[in-house]
């Protein structure tokens, strides 16, 4: 069984519960590879997706997710809603629950937006991404992943490379993978990492070719373009060179070792393009697909546990 | 008016250390008589009051609370904010400026020192703004100010950046005698930083501003001081790193104090799990080695103040996201719980802890209070220091419920409250 109302994050899941979600994830991968796709787990089921932070991949990923399994699915857009009009994220919270959800899919730009949310509606919240704190989804799909290629989910070397500061999904992953007993690298120029990540449970190196040295998995991060110009980096093509993983770069990893990214990707910032498309090495096309089957299980499982009032 | 007598008290008096039996005689709101032991029977015609033998201390004179008065009365009045002040053993605020309009101009002040004249029950010492609109470039009029009754001058939670312009706002004041507060947090490395940067903050993924900008700021400042010899207040330190710069300045006789306040002295930032608004407070809570630093500097004497920076702020604009929501919290009521802490760990004497919160700030604002002596106002709180209690934030006479300490066991609290031998407040 899976013993949460909410799901706010990696920090309050047991080994168990990731298992479980990952589980039921891969009966949702084979459902999606079917012609008919459907299973109506959520039928008569409503799912509002409320994105105050723009994003085209999460929201689809999500909407799809829950159309899959027969969900009611409403999109709230950011533009038309009355956070403009300044409404407060409270107002909001109260007058979509009035509607009678039973799910709501939240981003918002600050941390622990989405917890505050949550304790001010009688329906399950999942959060979508919380300013830099958390990103639960991403970090399970990535687990899914490493999983599906790696036969199993313990005992490996993962590097995750780029601007592990300003990352939500970099701290979901950090905390799933050392739930997970994984050993966990940090790759970054000091300026991108935050205070403390020491104590993380990680490894820091600031050194690009020492860190992935024999990893399995390469998790790559996106360099958000108003970091990119001399604040936290000096350029664009000095953090290519440093940080920028090349065919060169990799051949220090395991020969068999993957590489990730959450997207969208900089290719010739963070990427080489050569590496990003490689179908032997890259496995960001799957993410996508496993993106789907993760918010599949997700939203079954936490729907078990809704009550038939 | 009749004479007043408080007997059987255990009288605290800050300036001669004197923490033992008495009782004080007042006459037209001025302490007339202070009889050490068990003292004389009391004479004929005169209203005596049995103390219980309880401690019978000066009043707490608050050095930094902030009023909604003018601007957002919805906050805090000075109705409100006198009766608050009154129910936590206060009985002198020194109001901040930074209010809208701000109190940058005499006209302003005058105007803020009626509304107080008429509504608190507590004396009120007004502190005007260094620079105008509190945006840290033009100097205001400080001799104006001065004649319109500014204790001091201050631009509140804003720090001024442009050292040339702090250091002729030092230069100028000190040609006047008056006394420059500043709140030492430099703005440059905030930033957009809610919390102190850490390992905890960084979990939570708020973002972080250093320690160092603390003591960066404070060290310029030191420095600005030692320049123009002005005399000078940091209203709050809250970081080991800043101490090692205070130490150095005293030690050069620099005219230089520092403050507290006591949410710095009891809460650390392991309370922000869960992103709780009501913690969100500037500076923001720090470390616990910083906090157990700053207890041990207020007990030594290092930091010679400890406030309640009072800062009331509305329901609506604290249930937000944690990095949006509003600074500040409610302190009036706190404060002497808080401080008493470092009194039953055997940090402090009741007569030492009154320094801090009476004596102290009494003489940096020129004022005659904290001391229990012939000729002192009659500004006097009877305390019990040891009553458990667990407090209702909605149970505070503040107007806004903001207190950090909503639902926690407190220790001791003020039983009555004089401000010039009037009564005012009786728990």
């Amino acid at each position: 069984m899976f013993p949460h109302r909410h799901l706010l994050g990696i920090e309050t899941l047991s080994q168990s519960d990731i298992v479980t979600i990952l589980d039921q994830a891969e009966e949702y991968v084979e459902l999606s590879r079917q012609r008919d796709k459907k299973k109506a787990v959520l039928k008569g089921l409503t799912q509002i997706n409320i994105f105050f932070e723009n994003s085209t991949r999460t929201q689809a990923s999500f909407e799809l997710a829950g159309k899959r399994l027969g969900a009611d699915v409403m999109n709230m857009s950011l533009k038309s809603s009355s956070i403009a009009k300044g409404e407060t994220l409270i107002d909001t919270a109260v007058t979509l629950n009035a509607m009678h959800p039973d799910l709501l899919v939240v981003r918002h730009r600050n941390s622990g937006a989405v917890g505050l949310l949550a304790q001010k509606v009688n329906c399950s919240v999942i959060n979508a991404g919380d300013g830099r704190h958390e990103h639960p989804t991403q970090a399970l799909l990535d687990a899914l992943t490493i999983r599906r290629h790696k036969g199993r989910l313990h005992r490996l070397t993962v590097a995750i490379c780029g601007d592990i500061n300003h990352s939500r999904v970099a701290r979901s992953n950090i905390m799933l993978l050392n739930k997970m007993e994984n050993r966990v690298r940090v790759i970054a120029p000091p300026t991108l990492l935050p205070n403390g990540i020491e104590r993380m449970g990680v490894e820091v190196f600031d050194d690009m070719r020492k860190g992935l040295e024999g990893v399995d998995v390469v998790m790559m991060l996106r360099l958000q373009q108003e970091r990119m110009q001399g604040a936290f980096v000096p350029s664009t093509r000095e953090y290519y060179h440093r940080y920028g993983l090349d065919v060169e770069k990799l051949a220090l990893a395991k020969d068999d070792a993957i590489v990730m990214h959450p997207g969208p990707m900089n290719r010739g910032v963070e990427i080489d393009p050569n590496v990003a498309d490689d179908i032997n090495r890259s496995v960001i096309q799957e993410q996508v697909e496993m993106g789907v089957a993760v918010r599949m299980a997700v939203m079954d499982l936490l729907a078990r546990n809704i009550p038939n009032a | 008016m009749t004479d007043l007598i408080l007997s059987n008290a255990r009288l605290i008096d800050p300036e001669t250390g004197y923490d033992g039996a008495g009782a004080l005689r007042i006459s037209d709101g001025i302490i007339t008589d202070v009889a050490k032991g068990t003292g004389p029977a009391a004479p004929e015609g005169t209203t005596v009051i049995d103390c219980d033998g309880k401690p019978l201390a000066p009043g707490i004179v608050d050095m930094r609370v902030s009023v909604g008065e003018p601007g957002e009365r919805h906050k805090e009045s000075y109705r409100s904010v006198g009766r608050a002040a009154a129910a936590g053993g206060v009985t002198t605020i020194a109001v901040q400026p930074d209010t809208d309009p701000a109190v940058d101009d005499p006209a302003v002040m005058e105007f803020a020192m009626r509304r107080a004249e008429a509504a608190s029950v507590v004396r009120v010492a007004p502190m005007a703004a260094l620079t105008k609109g509190l945006k840290g470039r033009e100097m205001t009029e400080y001799g104006f100010l001065l004649d319109a009754g500014a204790l001091a001058f201050t631009d509140a939670s804003n720090a001024i950046a442009d050292p040339t312009v702090f250091r002729n706002c030092l230069d100028y004041a000190n040609s006047l005698g008056a006394l420059v507060v500043h709140h030492p947090q430099d703005p440059a490395m905030k930033a957009e930083g809610c919390v102190t940067e850490s390992l905890f903050a960084s979990k939570l993924g708020l973002p972080g501003v250093h320690p160092i900008a603390e003591r960066m700021m404070l060290e310029r400042d030191l420095a600005l001081v030692e320049v123009t010899g002005a005399r000078y207040h940091a209203d709050m330190i809250t970081t080991a790193g800043s101490l090692e710069a205070l130490t150095r300045a005293k030690d050069k006789g620099l005219k230089v104090t520092a403050g507290i306040s006591h949410h710095h002295l009891v809460l650390n930032e392991m309370d922000l799990e869960g992103y709780p608004t009501f913690f969100k407070l500037e500076p923001p809570l720090r470390e616990e080695e910083d906090r157990a630093a700053m207890v041990q500097a207020v007990a030594d004497g290092l930091i010679d103040i400890v406030i309640s920076s009072h800062r009331p702020q509305d329901e609506e604009s604290k249930r937000q996201p944690f990095e949006v929501a509003a600074i500040g919290a409610v302190g009036l009521e706190t404060l002497l719980p808080a401080a008493l802490k470092l009194y039953h760990d055997g940090l402090t004497d009741l007569p030492t802890l009154f320094e801090r919160l009476s004596l102290a700030p009494s003489r940096l604002l020129g004022l005659e209070g904290g001391r229990l002596a012939k000729g002192a106002p009659a500004d006097l709180v009877l305390l019990d220091p040891d009553v458990p209690y667990v407090l209702d934030r909605f149970a505070l006479q503040s107007k806004s419920k903001n207190s950090p300490f909503d639902r926690r066991l407190m220790t001791g609290k003020a039983l009555r409250t004089w401000v010039a031998g009037e009564e005012v407040f009786a728990a």
